[in-house]
């Protein structure tokens, strides 16, 4: 299925009288890659929490405009239905301490009650894990606490219990800023697998991931979207001097 | 100022600090040891199966003291476990709010109420309206006593579980009340339990709430509405009787508090180690 998935209309976003996000406009094809880049405080995460409407949770949080995921308007959809089809991954891994590895990766159906037999339990858990590359790794100690794996492990077990219930969007929040070049790579690979069957909205600050797993890029700037465009062509063309400031490391 | 002195000053505060550890730990054990020594050949089996017996008697036991105290502990519980846990989850979910300070504040000043006067207020609210002295009242007071610690500790327990967790769930479209019970309440499971044990360690020897409410009772009693024994109240008539035998059990019966106590303690102390939720 080709087409949007999603599409923001000048949409704006407040914490008390600070406007953080000004008139965004964007559309995201189904099965993209975006990277979301920008100065530190730009309202990158902002942007991405807005979209499963975490943003709401902090006090005084606002927002207006338009949010539409598959032409439905994300602040007239019921919330746990909207959570499960966009799943997300938080910048520090955050796996639930009290569960064993294979609880994380089901977590999503046990903390929502939804039942499955031990079969089908088990089937979801080793192909989540496999997906993410983890499998291998943790099948002898699925009964273990998710917390003693090492942080990118962590991070992929997070990764797969945002998958295993198979949500449309997957949206990532710099998920490799607190890991090492090697567990990092292995998220990058993850995420290129992943692209078949997810729209992929990633937050980061590092150049040569956006240019390596992404399909197009969304500059912030202040709260605003300065340039969305093909990857490719925002590095080597950017229009914007913000943009090529920025792509050149003249800030942030 | 050389490093020679430096060492002197430091040996010198070293040592301070542990003479006067061992002149503040010394009483202590000194208490411990007297209440061991004399409470331990009070205890036998006569001790556990017995009622009290008439001065003179051989034999006598505090039977319906243990099981009063025990039923009594165990409605306190029944009341300020659910009560407590939620108003400290209200606490540290909702902590800008107005209602929020005030029960806070309130909890802060039940803490301070000497256990003397909550007895008489439950001796005017429920002993005055029921007619007459009985175990639930007991219960009331000593669940009334109970509350600050276990609000207090599940409120500083949560406080210190990272949002992320609470955002992680969320995020995977769990309700928020199904957030709470079952993503923060085990993971800060640890804290709550141990503040509801030490709670039950802080009430299992309260006197004064007692004699207002429980009152006591020479008799076995399991009725939640007539009066109860207790061990603090069974200490508190046979100490200040003349009668030697009567002494005995009540040393007896101190030794027995002290013991639950420490093993209450002792529990928490494991479950700590156990339980430990590592984020
Ligand atoms: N909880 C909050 N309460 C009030 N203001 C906030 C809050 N979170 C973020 N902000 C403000 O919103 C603006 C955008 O923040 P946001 O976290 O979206 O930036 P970001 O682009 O993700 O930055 P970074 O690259 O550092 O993660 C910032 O100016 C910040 O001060
Ligand atoms: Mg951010």
């Amino acid at each position: 299925m080709a087409g949007t998935i999603l599409k923001a209309k000048n949409f704006n976003a407040f914490f008390g009288q600070n406007q953080v996000l000004k008139n965004i406009n964007l559309d995201i094809m189904r099965n993209d890659v975006v990277a979301v880049m920008g100065p530190s405080g730009c309202g990158k995460t902002t942007f991405i929490r807005c979209i499963n409407r975490m943003h709401e949770l902090t006090p005084d949080a606002t927002a207006e405009g338009e949010i539409l995921v598959d032409d439905k308007n994300v602040y007239k959809m019921n919330l746990i239905v909207l959570r499960r089809k966009i799943g997300m991954v938080f910048q520090r891994p955050n796996p639930f301490p009290t569960m064993s590895i294979y609880q994380n990766a089901i977590a999503g159906y046990l903390l929502n009650g939804i039942k499955l037999t031990k079969s089908k339990k088990d089937e979801v858990v080793e192909t989540s894990l496999k997906r993410v590359a983890l499998w291998d790794e943790v099948k002898d100690s699925l009964h273990k606490k998710g917390t003693f794996l090492s942080g990118g492990q962590q991070q992929r077990l997070c990764i797969a219990r945002a998958i295993s219930l198979n949500p449309e969007i997957l949206l990532l929040d710099e998920p490799t800023s607190a890991l090492d070049p090697i567990s990092t790579s292995k998220i990058e690979e993850l995420i290129y697998e992943l692209k078949k069957n997810y729209t992929i909205i990633i937050v980061t600050h590092n150049m040569q991931q956006a240019g390596r797993i992404s399909d197009k890029t969304a500059f912030f700037y202040l709260g605003e979207v300065l340039e969305y465009n093909v990857t490719k062509e925002i590095f080597t063309n950017p229009k914007h001097e913000k943009t090529q400031n920025y792509i050149t490391g003249h800030f942030g | 100022m050389t490093i020679e002195y430096r060492n002197i000053r430091n040996k010198l505060f070293k040592g301070i600090v542990i003479i006067l550890t061992v002149i503040c730990t010394l009483p202590l054990l000194l208490v411990l040891y007297r209440i061991t020594k004399e409470g331990i050949s009070a205890i036998n089996w006569d001790f556990f199966v017995n009622l009290p017996k008439p001065v003179g008697e051989k034999g006598g036991g505090i039977a319906n003291a243990l099981v009063g105290s025990g039923l009594i502990i165990l409605m306190a519980s029944v009341f300020a476990i659910p009560l407590g846990i939620s108003i400290g989850i209200y606490l540290s979910e909702f902590k800008k709010t107005k209602l929020a300070y005030f029960t806070l504040l309130s909890v802060d000043v039940l803490q301070g109420i000497p256990s003397i006067v909550i007895g008489i207020i439950i001796y005017l609210w429920v002993v005055k309206t029921m007619g007459h002295f009985s175990a639930v009242s007991g219960s009331i007071a000593l669940s009334m006593m109970m509350l600050p610690a276990i609000i207090k500790s599940t409120e500083e327990t949560l406080k210190l579980i990272p949002d992320t967790l609470k955002e992680a769930s969320l995020s995977l479209g769990v309700p928020y009340y199904r957030t709470i019970l079952k993503v923060i309440l085990p993971a800060g499971i640890t804290g709550i339990l141990s503040g509801v044990i030490l709670s039950v360690a802080r009430v299992a020897g309260e006197t004064a709430p007692l004699l207002f409410t429980a009152f006591g009772n020479p008799f076995m009693n399991t009725n939640i509405t007539k009066p109860m024994s207790s061990l603090p109240s069974i200490i508190f008539n046979y100490a200040i009787s003349p009668y030697e035998d009567w002494h005995k059990l009540a040393w007896g019966a101190s030794f027995m508090l002290i013991a639950i106590i420490l093993v209450l303690n002792i529990i928490t102390k494991i479950a700590q180690r156990k339980w430990r939720v590592q984020f």
